[in-house]
């Protein structure tokens, strides 16, 4: 079967709404529930986060969701029992995001086979390097049929970019500017960054990521991309959402 | 004083790819790319530089008061019926061998025309040796320190805020040295251009193990002259170290790792017992994992989330080692114990009440292992005193009181 991710976009190239969400956050079984809203309402392709008790390079809003998770009692082998059958509900793509090393300590074989066996069709580890990745984990990810998605960011030279975009699969994750996630930087500073990589041509789709919080940044990145992301403004949308349907489908509306 | 530079083919040395065995590498995000490869690709040169060694020795000489002394424990000595050198890292300036480190990185730091420098610091150690030389160099110094660690080491915080640096609270996590680092590698990400990042141990992302041990072996190298001059033989049967990190360890190991014949001794914070669930011993309780961007030996749980570690000891108190150390214990080159909180304690006042020093805590761990080793009365034991105890006072005084 083609990967979901390249399917989504084989139809769609603008306009691309990816959602991240820690999961087992706000509660430790809200995991699905959120999925479920966001495809409903409207949501492209689905990040969900794997909390880590030390996310380097989350700012205090994601860190904070997965310090909560975690007190949930989230954990790798809970979300893989909560995401058994999401495939007979859910057909929009999902990413996993996480840190190395939970990765490592479960086996990143294991992992991987895990991955294709509940559905998950693309991973983003932000601290797995892209040499250690050619050098010992790409074929286990291909084996699998899992898109290893890797990051740019402003400071990225453009022979690096270029050999990230021939390793990574599915899309490129252009982060907006050098920052952990959620902080605020004036995005028309980035619009130069974007043009640079509209220019290279890439073989991947680029989604932007990293301050996208509302229509105006989701509209400014979206011009230069063929989507964006959006985490933290989420994460502080729905931590004390009563509704969970409701707030998501509030939220995106403010969106799009 | 030469800083080591051409090391060879020795087994236990950074490979070119970053590793010792199958431990170190740099497991960073992209956005820490740029910074990391700088300091990847020029540390080396930087260090071999005529005029950067220069700078060093006349700093180390002039500013730290180096060579430290290899003092010998004459009352210590007869008590364990061996001979026992103490080096002296405690009468550095700044009170630690902390500041070898930091000496060197602001050098390297200007020449990387960086401006602003930030720090993790546990003890406050490290915080107070980078904020004394971003003073002496005029550089904005943001130190990030656990909100617990705040309050148990007051009197360098105070140091450190004196010495015009900016003190900042890591509330996150265990709120300790390992969230300190957490905090600073995330303004580095932050600040990406500006910015070097002063990482005070001998772990974090290659070259930071390497490029600190080396800063540090200024210790073994005076260790080498110092008992050539006073036993006839370079080589003692012994070097014990505490670790945390493990940095003070890494510069008393350096010029003897290949020296098979002289015994380390990495001795690591048991806290209230290895097993009670509150103890900082890496190598009895750690897996192979990433910690801070370094694959090595680290305290985690089954589904890999960074435990939260514990030792009366705030410089040894962090849930990894570097990786230089996994892979010394892994290959048995180093042989790991632990002291406890108790037997840290005890050693502190032995010594105070032996010899008329009061160490710092974490350099107590390594005393308190002397009663353990199956020393001779010929042989010749080297331990690394790496701090004094102005700092650790207040626990003391508590201690005392009991």
């Amino acid at each position: 079967m083609q990967n979901r991710i390249d399917q989504l976009f084989a139809k769609k190239q603008h306009g691309v709404l990816n959602i991240y969400c820690t999961a087992g956050f706000p509660e430790l079984n809200d995991t699905l529930p959120v999925m479920t809203a966001l495809q409903q309402h409207g949501a492209d392709l689905i990040e969900l986060g794997m909390p880590f008790s030390d996310p380097l390079a989350d700012g205090p809003v994601i860190q904070d969701s997965s310090t909560r998770a975690l007190k949930n009692g989230m954990s790798l082998h809970t979300l893989f029992e909560q995401l058994a059958g999401f495939r007979n509900t859910i057909q929009v793509p999902v990413i996993l995001m996480g840190y190395f090393n939970p990765v490592l300590t479960y086996g990143v074989e294991a992992f991987c086979a895990k991955c294709a066996e509940v559905g998950i069709d693309g991973i983003i580890v932000p601290d797995l390097p892209m040499a250690e990745y050619e050098n010992e984990y790409k074929p286990v990810f291909e084996k699998y049929n899992l898109h290893l998605i890797f990051l740019v960011t402003p400071e990225t030279s453009e022979a690096r970019i270029r050999k990230i975009d021939s390793l990574s699969k599915g899309f490129l994750y252009a982060v907006s500017s050098s920052s952990t996630t959620g902080k605020d930087k004036d995005m028309n500073d980035q619009q130069a960054y974007f043009e640079r990589l509209k220019e290279l041509q890439l073989s991947n789709p680029v989604l932007i990521g990293f301050g996208i919080k509302d229509k105006a940044t989701f509209d400014a990145a979206t011009a230069h991309a063929n989507g964006a992301i959006i985490g933290t403004a989420f994460i502080k949308a729905i931590e004390n959402s009563r509704n969970i349907d409701e707030t998501v489908k509030s939220f995106i509306e403010t969106i799009k | 004083m030469d800083i080591a530079i051409n090391t060879g083919n020795s087994r236990y040395q950074v490979d070119k790819n970053g590793y010792y065995g199958r431990f170190g590498g740099a497991y960073i995000p992209e956005m820490l790319y740029p910074n990391v490869e700088e300091l990847q690709s020029q540390y080396l040169s930087i260090l071999s530089d005529p005029s950067f060694q220069q700078e060093f020795e006349a700093l180390l000489t002039d500013y730290v008061g180096r060579p430290s002394p290899l003092y010998f424990a004459k009352r210590l000595s007869e008590k364990y019926k061996a001979n026992i050198f103490l080096k002296r890292e405690d009468l550095n300036h700044t009170g630690a061998h902390k500041v070898n480190n930091t000496i060197g990185q602001i050098l390297l730091a200007k020449r990387l025309g960086k401006n602003r420098i930030i720090a993790e610091t546990g003890a406050g150690q490290h915080g107070v040796a980078t904020a004394t030389v971003c003073a002496l160099m005029g550089l904005e110094c943001v130190v990030y320190m656990g909100s617990i660690d705040i309050e148990r080491q007051a009197p360098n915080v105070a140091r450190m805020k004196m010495l015009g640096a900016t003190v900042v609270p890591a509330t996150s996590g265990s709120r300790t040295l390992k969230d300190a680092t957490n905090e600073a590698i995330r303004d580095w990400i932050n600040n990406p251009v500006d910015t070097h990042y002063i990482l005070g141990t001998a772990a974090g992302p290659h070259p930071y193990p390497d490029m600190v041990a080396r800063f540090q072996s200024v210790i073994s190298e005076e260790i080498k002259k110092q008992l050539l001059a006073k036993t006839g033989s370079e080589n003692p049967d012994y070097v014990v170290a505490c670790i945390g990190g493990g940095s003070n360890a890494a510069g008393a190991y350096f010029h003897y790792l290949d020296r098979e014949d002289v015994k380390l001794v990495a001795v690591e914070a048991g806290g209230k017992g290895v097993h009670s669930g509150f103890s900082a011993a890496t190598t009895q309780l750690g897996t192979i994992g990433i910690i801070h961007a370094s694959k090595t030996l680290l305290m985690q749980t089954s589904d890999g989330q960074i435990t939260e570690p514990h030792s009366i000891s705030a410089g040894l108190d962090y849930p990894g080692i570097g990786p230089m150390h996994a892979h010394l214990y892994e290959s048995g080159r180093a042989q790991f114990l632990s002291a406890t909180d108790d037997e840290a304690l005890a050693a502190a006042y032995e010594l105070s009440l032996l010899e008329g020093i009061i160490p710092a805590m974490e350099s107590a761990h390594a005393l308190a292992k002397l009663k353990d080793l199956p020393l001779k009365k010929e042989d010749v034991v080297v331990v690394c005193l790496s701090g004094r105890g102005d700092k650790d006072l207040e626990t003391y005084i508590r201690h005392m009181n009991k």
